[in-house]
C-alpha cells in the first residue's frame, strides 16, 4: 500500500516537472527534457526545489536562445544592407508618425487637465438664440451661485490686457481678473505667498495681484522679495501676494497675472451685460446632467422674475475640458490619428511583402537548417527576432523623428490650460514602444509561420518556390497596401480642397502691406475722449507723415484678432423679434480705418473728424446690416438705437469676415471715435492700430515706436503683426493638416508603388521560364506585357474600388471639417484613382522591361 | 582555404560551472546526472549544479566545442536509455587548461601580496 501510495505520488511528481519543463524552450527541452527527468527522478528532489530550479533557469534558457539569435539576425542583416536600411527608414515613418500624432492627440484630448479632480470642473455660460455660450452678466452669477444646489464652489474670471509699470519699460500683460473663490475652485495652491481668496474682492478691500511664475522669472527675475512690492496696473497700484507654480495656467497660457475683482452695487444692475466665464466645481456624486437640469430650473425663475431683459436667456453647463477643444478640433486631429495609422498599417504590410519575398529566397539555407537539427519552432523564432530587431531600430529611429516633428504639429493645438507643448514624455514613449512591439509582430509573424509551415525539401537541386498560396498572400498584403494609399489620396484631397476654398474667401478686406499693432490705452488715465482724441490724433499724423504709409487708422479690436464685442439691436419703429439673433458688432474708428483696410464704401460717407461728441450720434453699417433692417431702401438717415445710444446711418460698407474665414459673422457697425463719451463703454476705445504702407510695412516699426513713445512715454506697443499673418493664423490649423495628411499621403502612394514593383519583380523571376517558352513559340511583346501586366492592374483595380468606397465613408465622417467640399467630390476620386493607376504602372514598368528582355535560351538551359 | 577557429583564450575566463563540467568529463565520459554528482562530490558539496545550469551549459559547450556527445554507451544493465554520455574535446581539454594556467597565476599574484595563504 505505501509503495502504491508512493509509486502514485512519485508519478504525480514527474507529472508537475514535466509541466513546469515546459517553460523552457520547447528546442531545450526537446533537447534535454528527458535527461532532467531523469536527472529529477535520481535525485529525489523535492517539488518546490525542482520548481526554484526551473524558474530561475527558464529565463536564461531563453536569453541564451535570444542572444543567438540577435547574433544571428543581425549578422543576417548586416548582409543584406539595402534592404534592412530600406526597412529600417520606412518602419521609422510609421512609428515616428505615429507617436508625433499621438503626442498631439494625447495633449489634447486625453490627457486630464492638471488641477484636483479636474473631471469635476465645469463651465457655465448664458445662451440666447443663436449663440451656444455667451458669458454671465454679474447679476445671473450672483443668482445662479445662490440658488444652485449641484456645486461645491462656483466662481467667474474675465480676461483682458493691462499696461503694468514696474520694473523697467512699460509692458502690456494679459491678465485674469477673478472672483474670490476662484483659486478654490481650481485647487492649485500658490508656490509663494497667498493666492487671492474672498476677502480680496470685497468692495473697497485693497487690489491684490498673483502673478504666474513665467512673469515672476521674467520681470521679476524670480527675486523671493517680490511679495509686498507695488505695482502699478492702468495707472493703479495692486500688492503682488503671491506667485502661482510653472505648471498653472489658467484660463489660458497667456495670462499671467490675476487680480480680484470688484463688483460695487452698480455692478449688477444690468443683467445683459455679460462678461464673466462661469467655472465651477461640481459635488460629488453630482453627474453634469444633474448639474445642467439644475441650472436650467434656475434659468428659468430667472426669466419669470426679469421677463424683459432675460426672454429667451437659457444657461449651458459643459465640462472644462470639452469647452476647449471644439468639435472640428477633434475631428481634426482624429482625423490627423487616422492618417497616420494607415501610414503605419501600409509600412507594415510592405514590410511583410519583403520579409515574405526573403524568407522565399532563404528557402535553401532554411532547409539545411532544419536538416542540421533545428526544429521549427527555432527557425520561427529566428525569424520573429529578426523581424523585432527590425522593429526596434525602427522605433528607435521612428520617435527621434517624431521628436523632430513635434514642433511642427504643435500648431494644431489649441490654447488649452496646460502648461507647455506636447513633448515626448515617458506615456508617449511607452505608447511608441508597445507601438513597435506590435508593428514587429505584425509584419513579422506571418512571413515566420509560414515559412515554418513550408516543406522544408527545397534543397533539392533547381527547386523554386511555387506561387500559388503565397502568391495570394502578396497580393492581398498589396491590395491592402493600394487601397489605403487610396483613402490617404483622396482624405489629403478633399482637405486640400476645404484649405483652398477657405483660403480663397475673401475676408472683405486688403490684408497685404498693413502693419497692426496694439497700443491700449489705460484707464482712468485716457476716461477723457479729448484726451483720446488727442494722443489718436498727433500718432496717426505723424505716421501719415512717414515715408511710405499710404493710410493709417485706429479701430477698438481688429477682424478676426477679436470675434466679439457684440451688441444688440434695436431698429426705429420695428418691433424686433427676439428668438432671433439681431446684434451687431460694435467698433469705434478713425476715420482712416476704411482706407487703410480697403474696405469699400459703397453708399453715403465714411466717419469723419467733424463727427464729435456733441453732435448727431451717426454710424457707418456694413451691408448686411443695412440689407436686414432696411431691405431694398436706402438706409441713409435711417436710425436704430444700439449701445444705449440713438444712432443714424451715414454710410454703408462692405462685409468683412470678423469672426474668421469659416465663421458667420454678425453684421458691424461702426462708430466714429469721437463719438464714444467720457468713461463710456471704455472695453470699446480703440486699440489696434492699422498702417498700410508700399513695401514691407515692418520695417516702419522702429519709426512708429518712435512716435508712440514720444506721444506717450508710459505707453507699451503689443501685438506687432501684419494683417496678413492674422488672416495666416485663422486657417492655421487647418494648413499644418493638410500639409501632413499629404505628406502621408506622398509616403504611402511611395510604400505602395514599391509594393508593387517587388511583386511584380517576383511574379516576373518566378515566371520567367513561362515566359522564356512564350517567347521562344513566338509570343509578341504585347502578349508578355499583358501576362505582367494583368495581375497588377488587377490588384489596383480592386485597390481602387475598395478604397474609393472607404474614403467616401471617411469622407461622410469628417464631413464638418471639409467646409462644403461634398465627400464625393468626383474631381478629387477621380484625380485619386489616376494617379493610383500611374503608380501601377510606374512600379511595373522595370519588373515588364524586364520580363521582355528575357533570352528564352538562358532561362530554358538553366532549367 | 580554412578559417582560424579561436585558440583556448578566446574563451577564457570561463564560467564556473563549465570549467566543473569540463573537469568531470575530463577523465571519462559522463552522463548528466554522473557530471552533477561528480562536481559535487569533489567540491565537497559545496557546488550542486542545478539540472537548468547543468543543461544550458553543455548546450552551450556542445556549440563552443569544448564537449561532444558520444555513442558509446555502458552495458544495458547499468543504463538508461534516456541518458547522453558527453565527452570532452582536444579543445575543451586545451581550455581547461587554459583556465587553470589563469588561475594559477592569479594565486600567485595573490600570495605575493598576502592575499593568499602559502609561497609565492
Amino acid at each position: 500500500m505505501g509503495a502504491c501510495l508512493g509509486i502514485r505520488a512519485g508519478e504525480g511528481l514527474m507529472w508537475f516537472y514535466r509541466a513546469l519543463l515546459h517553460l523552457y524552450p520547447s528546442s531545450f527541452r526537446s533537447e534535454y527534457g528527458e535527461e532532467m527527468c531523469a536527472v529529477f527522478e535520481s535525485r529525489h528532489s523535492s517539488l518546490l526545489a525542482a520548481a526554484f530550479e526551473v524558474l530561475s533557469n527558464a529565463p536564461a534558457a531563453h536569453w541564451d536562445i535570444l542572444r543567438q539569435d540577435l547574433r544571428y539576425a543581425a549578422r543576417t542583416l548586416a548582409r543584406a544592407p539595402g534592404f534592412t536600411a530600406v526597412a529600417i527608414l520606412v518602419l521609422a515613418l510609421g512609428i515616428g508618425a505615429n507617436t508625433a500624432v499621438f503626442s498631439v492627440t494625447d495633449y489634447v484630448l486625453i490627457r486630464s487637465l492638471p488641477f484636483p479632480s479636474a473631471d469635476r470642473l465645469v463651465r457655465l455660460w448664458e445662451t440666447l438664440p443663436g449663440y451656444r455660450e455667451m458669458e454671465l452678466s454679474p447679476a445671473n452669477y450672483r443668482d445662479w451661485k445662490r440658488m444652485n444646489t449641484v456645486f461645491e464652489e462656483m466662481g467667474a474670471i474675465t480676461t483682458f490686457a493691462v499696461n503694468m509699470i514696474g520694473e523697467g519699460p512699460p509692458e502690456r500683460i494679459n491678465t485674469a481678473v477673478v472672483t474670490g473663490n476662484l483659486f478654490t475652485v481650481l485647487g492649485v495652491p500658490p508656490l509663494l505667498g497667498r493666492s487671492i481668496s474672498s476677502s480680496d474682492d470685497r468692495d473697497g478691500a485693497p487690489l491684490t495681484a498673483v502673478l504666474s511664475y513665467g512673469l515672476w522669472q521674467r520681470a521679476f527675475g524670480g527675486d523671493a522679495g517680490v511679495l509686498g512690492r507695488k505695482l502699478d496696473l492702468n495707472g493703479t497700484p495692486h500688492v503682488v501676494i503671491g506667485v502661482m507654480p510653472p505648471q498653472f495656467h489658467f484660463p489660458d497660457q497667456e495670462t499671467e497675472l490675476w487680480t480680484p475683482f470688484e463688483f460695487p452695487e452698480s455692478a449688477y444692475e444690468d443683467r445683459n451685460n455679460n462678461y464673466l466665464d462661469g467655472v465651477a466645481r461640481l459635488r460629488r456624486g453630482v453627474s453634469l446632467e444633474q448639474a445642467r437640469a439644475d441650472i436650467n430650473v434656475i434659468a428659468a425663475q430667472l426669466r419669470r422674475q426679469y421677463p424683459k431683459e432675460l426672454e429667451h436667456a437659457g444657461a449651458a453647463v459643459n465640462f472644462l475640458r470639452d469647452d476647449e477643444i471644439t468639435d472640428q478640433r477633434r475631428l481634426l486631429l482624429l482625423a490627423l490619428a487616422g492618417a497616420a495609422l494607415c501610414v503605419l498599417l501600409i509600412a507594415c504590410s510592405n514590410l511583410a511583402n519583403l520579409l515574405l519575398a526573403r524568407a522565399l529566397a532563404r528557402q535553401k539555407e532554411l532547409a539545411v537548417r532544419a536538416a542540421l537539427g533545428a526544429g521549427r519552432e527555432r527557425l520561427i523564432r529566428q525569424l520573429g527576432t529578426e523581424s523585432m530587431v527590425l522593429a526596434l531600430a525602427g522605433g528607435l529611429l521612428g520617435v527621434l523623428l517624431a521628436g523632430l516633428a513635434l514642433p511642427l504639429l504643435t500648431k494644431l493645438v489649441p490654447s488649452l490650460p496646460i502648461s507647455g507643448m506636447p513633448s515626448i514624455d515617458f506615456r508617449v514613449l511607452g505608447f511608441a514602444a508597445i507601438l513597435t512591439a506590435l508593428t514587429g509582430i505584425g509584419f513579422g509573424v506571418v512571413p515566420a509561420l509560414r515559412v515554418g509551415r513550408t516543406d522544408l525539401t527545397g534543397l533539392r537541386e533547381g527547386s523554386r518556390s511555387g506561387g500559388g498560396r503565397k502568391a495570394g498572400l502578396r497580393s492581398a498584403l498589396i491590395l491592402a497596401e493600394v487601397t489605403l494609399s487610396v483613402v490617404l489620396l483622396i482624405s489629403a484631397g478633399l482637405l486640400l480642397r476645404a484649405l483652398l476654398r477657405v483660403q480663397s474667401v475673401d475676408p472683405g478686406f486688403r490684408s497685404e502691406g498693413v502693419l497692426t499693432l496694439e497700443t491700449a490705452l489705460p484707464m482712468p488715465k485716457y476716461d477723457a475722449t479729448a484726451r483720446r482724441t488727442a494722443f489718436y490724433r498727433r500718432v496717426l499724423s505723424e505716421i501719415q507723415a512717414l515715408p511710405g504709409v499710404s493710410d493709417a487708422g485706429y479701430i477698438s479690436f481688429l477682424p478676426m484678432a477679436m470675434g466679439g464685442g457684440i451688441w444688440p439691436v434695436d431698429v426705429d419703429g420695428k418691433t424686433l423679434d427676439r428668438s432671433e439673433n439681431h446684434s451687431a458688432s460694435l467698433r469705434y474708428i478713425t476715420p482712416g480705418f476704411f482706407a487703410t483696410l480697403k474696405i469699400p464704401l459703397q453708399v453715403g460717407r465714411n466717419v469723419s473728424e467733424t463727427d464729435a461728441g456733441d453732435r448727431p450720434m451717426v454710424a457707418v453699417v456694413s451691408e448686411s446690416f443695412a440689407r436686414r433692417y432696411w431691405p431694398g431702401q436706402s438706409p441713409l438717415g435711417r436710425h436704430f438705437k444700439f449701445a444705449f445710444l440713438d444712432r443714424s446711418v451715414v454710410g454703408v460698407v462692405g462685409d468683412i469676415h470678423v469672426r474668421g474665414l469659416e465663421r458667420n459673422s454678425e453684421p458691424q457697425v461702426y462708430l466714429p471715435y469721437q463719438q464714444q463719451h467720457d468713461g463710456d463703454l471704455v472695453f470699446y476705445s480703440p486699440k489696434h492700430l492699422v498702417i498700410r504702407a508700399s513695401g514691407n510695412p515692418r520695417l516702419l516699426l522702429p519709426a512708429v515706436r518712435r512716435i508712440i513713445q514720444q506721444a506717450d512715454p508710459e505707453q507699451p506697443i503689443a501685438d506687432v503683426r501684419t494683417l496678413a499673418e492674422i488672416v495666416q493664423a485663422d486657417i492655421a490649423p487647418r494648413t499644418v493638416q493638410v500639409r501632413v495628411i499629404a505628406a502621408f499621403a506622398a509616403l504611402a502612394f511611395l510604400l505602395a508603388g514599391l509594393g508593387i514593383h517587388g511583386l511584380l519583380s517576383f511574379t516576373v523571376c518566378t515566371r520567367s521560364s513561362e515566359i522564356a517558352v512564350r517567347i521562344a513559340l513566338g509570343a509578341q511583346p504585347r502578349n508578355i506585357l499583358r501576362i505582367v501586366l494583368q495581375d497588377s492592374l488587377l490588384l489596383a483595380t480592386a485597390g481602387v474600388i475598395l478604397g474609393v468606397a472607404l474614403a467616401y465613408a471617411a469622407g461622410r465622417a469628417m464631413q464638418s471639417i471639409l467646409a462644403g467640399i461634398t465627400p464625393g467630390d468626383a474631381a478629387t476620386f477621380l484625380a485619386a484613382a489616376g494617379l493610383c493607376f500611374l503608380m501601377t504602372l510606374a512600379g511595373s514598368l522595370a519588373p515588364a522591361l524586364r520580363a521582355l528582355r528575357v533570352d528564352p535560351i538562358t532561362a530554358i538551359r538553366a532549367e | 582555404m580554412t578559417q582560424k577557429s579561436p585558440g583556448p583564450e578566446a574563451f577564457l575566463p570561463l564560467p564556473a560551472a563549465t570549467f566543473h563540467i569540463l573537469m568531470a568529463v575530463a577523465e571519462e565520459d559522463r552522463h548528466g546526472y554522473a557530471i552533477i554528482q561528480d562536481v559535487a562530490a569533489r567540491t565537497g558539496g559545496e557546488l550542486t549544479l542545478s539540472a537548468g545550469t547543468l543543461y544550458r551549459s553543455i548546450q552551450r559547450m556542445l556549440e563552443q566545442g569544448l564537449v561532444v556527445e558520444t555513442q558509446e554507451r555502458p552495458a544495458p544493465e547499468l543504463d538508461d536509455e534516456r541518458r547522453r554520455y558527453y565527452r570532452i574535446t582536444p579543445l575543451g581539454a586545451a581550455v581547461a587548461k587554459a583556465e587553470a594556467t589563469r588561475m594559477a597565476k592569479l594565486v600567485k599574484w595573490a600570495r605575493a601580496l598576502g592575499f593568499a595563504p602559502g609561497k609565492a
